[in-house]
């Protein structure tokens, strides 16, 4: 099979509001026609609905990780990708989405039944407490110039033939 | 006869992560689940002990397409326990970032999420380039996108989790060359909303069964912040009145709160505003879309899209016409003490009703909180359509293979909001 030419990536949202994934909608205002060329979309559900699980050259990880499920899903994501990119607040410091973490005594016993009946973690975690981290994009949501510099980077060092022009200054 | 069940998880295309599950026995549907699949945030627990002022940017982080709408409902709620009346000039800018949330985010659902189903592509993106008419829908999506994003950045800050609007006012004010831009903007993109108006007139789903609907109804012309709850049955209610209205329904399946109204299900967001208040509507978005405005009311839920375009249209005149009449001087933010009160702010979200409830210390250090969201009150109507829809495909001997399509088609045309719909169990549900 002829390799594949454009660079594989996936988009995932674990628990968080997915304001990270509203500004990458955004950015597509710019940046689509270039991404479109540059980017074999797999694996994003804002985008399609024929999402395939295969192998990926970045996946963005937004969100924190918040039950045994999400640690599963994540550690197969980590798997299949060369790169692995941390998407806004809640995935690279785990709030506000595992603000639980922090409540007090009585908060966390009004809650416990729902965190339980859930099967949800009893701690929130950020995506590197799980899994190896390549990259970080902070902010909430995202800080654009952060993402596109972030890609930019990325595509450079996977696919250096890629690389112009740059999506930073596209 | 046939008995199976149709289960989808991780439905796409919409806000967040749900599943639906499909119970058929005898060729009848028995049971319909649709769930959110989110974890728990437990924003509502989490505003406890916070102070007052951080209330606003708390609860936008509740949803990253709707935060807007978030910030404008917690603002209102938190000015009202305060007992604070905002500026005039304040109203209206929050009225310009409602404008822009709409634009944007209903621009997001009408092309990404929905446009697809119309020409059988998997995505927006894999629209044809080399044909005429899904390049220009290509190029009018995105560039209504961009404008709705710039006027919500020029007022707001953001487009997400604004920063400029505060308890009180704004904490920064459109100059001339932003004002200038966002009209050109906006002047640019009118033909394009036209075009997308009359793409969801003539589009080929429908599906139709009577139902309630409610909406925020304002005094003056059609808007999003104030106003009185008005139902299809012509009732009136104050807001603060919600806890009357809205009766809590429990749904142990999922990790989402669902309301009903007299015991009987009802559906919020654009097609219940359009359907409620489309004669306040902008004189110029009126007198462009008469023969669609003559669609309405209406309880096809796929005029809910429809209903989504015409409200762009409106937002754009509504925005063009503020920002080419109106001055805008700084002005600082307004105070008042803190007190033991009860605030309740209610704004109509892109995708519905929209209740925030504050309750104020002396200490000016919030006790608690509850947010009511609305895909929470379209959830039973949308398991009960998918229950009708589903009876009516098999009656019609449509293949099992084609249903799951069917049914997210039917979803996506509610547009529901899975981030926001997962936090507000009431916590003596047991």
């Amino acid at each position: 099979m002829a390799p594949n030419k454009k660079i594989a990536i996936g988009w995932f949202s674990f628990s968080c509001c997915e304001d990270s994934t509203i500004v990458f909608s955004e950015l597509l205002n710019d940046h689509w026609k270039e991404w479109k060329e540059l980017f074999d979309f797999r694996h994003v559900k804002v985008l399609k609905s024929n999402n395939i699980m295969d192998a990926f050259d970045i996946a963005f990880i937004e969100g924190a990780i918040a039950s045994p499920e999400h640690v599963e899903r994540i550690k197969d994501i980590r798997s299949r990708t060369k790169k692995l990119v941390a998407i806004g607040a809640c995935a690279v410091t785990g709030l506000p989405a595992g603000q639980r973490n922090n409540f007090t005594k009585e908060q966390k016993e009004r809650i416990a039944f729902l965190v339980e009946r859930f099967g949800a973690l009893p701690e929130v975690k950020t995506v590197a407490q799980v899994v190896q981290v390549d990259a970080s994009v902070p902010g909430c949501p995202m800080d654009e110039k952060k993402f596109l510099e972030a890609v930019t980077a990325l595509v450079t060092e996977l696919r250096p033939e890629l690389a112009q022009p740059s999506p930073a200054h596209a | 006869m046939h008995t199976f069940n149709l289960d989808m998880e991780h439905i796409t295309k919409i806000e967040g992560d749900a599943s639906i599950s499909v119970k058929v026995e005898n060729d009848k549907v028995t049971d319909v689940k649709f769930r959110t699949i989110e974890y728990k945030r437990f924003f509502t627990e989490a505003m406890r002990g916070k102070s007052v002022m951080a209330i606003p940017a708390h609860l936008s982080r509740i949803c990253g397409t709707c935060s807007n709408a978030h910030i404008m409902a917690a603002i209102e709620a938190c000015e009202d326990a305060l007992g604070l009346q905002p500026s005039e000039q304040t109203e209206v800018l929050r009225a310009l970032t409602m404008h822009g949330l709409i634009v944007r985010d209903h621009a997001l659902h009408l092309y990404l999420f929905s446009l697809p189903d119309i020409y059988g592509k998997d995505s927006f993106l894999d629209f044809d380039e080399s044909d005429p008419d899904q390049h220009q829908m290509l190029h009018d999506g995105f560039a209504i996108k961009a404008a709705g994003n710039f006027l919500a950045t020029l007022i707001a800050g953001r487009s997400v989790h604004a920063t400029y609007p505060m308890i009180g006012g704004f904490l920064h004010f459109p100059d001339k060359v932003g004002i200038d831009e966002a009209v050109k903007k906006l002047e640019e993109i009118r033909p394009a909303v036209l075009r997308i108006i009359q793409k969801f007139k003539d589009q080929p789903f429908h599906f139709d069964r009577k139902t309630h609907y409610m909406g925020l109804v304002p005094d003056g012309n059609f808007g999003y912040i104030k106003g009185f709850v008005k139902t299809s049955t012509g009732k009136v209610y104050n807001e603060k009145e919600y806890h009357h209205l809205l009766h809590h329904v429990v749904l142990p399946y999922s990790q989402a709160s669902a309301y009903d109204y007299e015991g009987e299900s009802y559906l919020v967001g654009s097609l219940a505003r359009i359907n409620i208040a489309k004669e306040k509507l902008h004189p110029k978005t009126k007198e462009s879309i008469p023969e669609v405005l003559a669609l309405f009311p209406s309880t096809d839920i796929f005029h809910n899209n429809l209903a989504q375009a015409i409200e762009i249209l409106h937002s754009v005149d509504e925005a063009v016409d503020i920002l080419t009449t109106r001055i805008f001087t700084p002005e600082p933010l307004k105070k008042a003490p803190n007190r033991d009160a009860v605030g309740i702010g209610v704004v109509e979200a892109p995708r519905g009703t929209l209740y925030h409830k504050v309750v104020l210390g002396a200490d000016g250090v919030i006790k608690e909180g509850e947010v009511i969201v609305p895909t929470g009150q379209n959830q039973i109507n949308i398991e009960q359509d998918i229950g009708r829809l589903i009876d009516g495909l098999i009656a019609n001997g449509v293949e099992r293979e084609k249903m799951p399509f069917e049914m997210e088609k039917l979803i996506r045309a509610y547009d529901p909001c899975m981030s926001c719909a997962s936090h507000f169990l009431k916590v003596e549900w047991k």
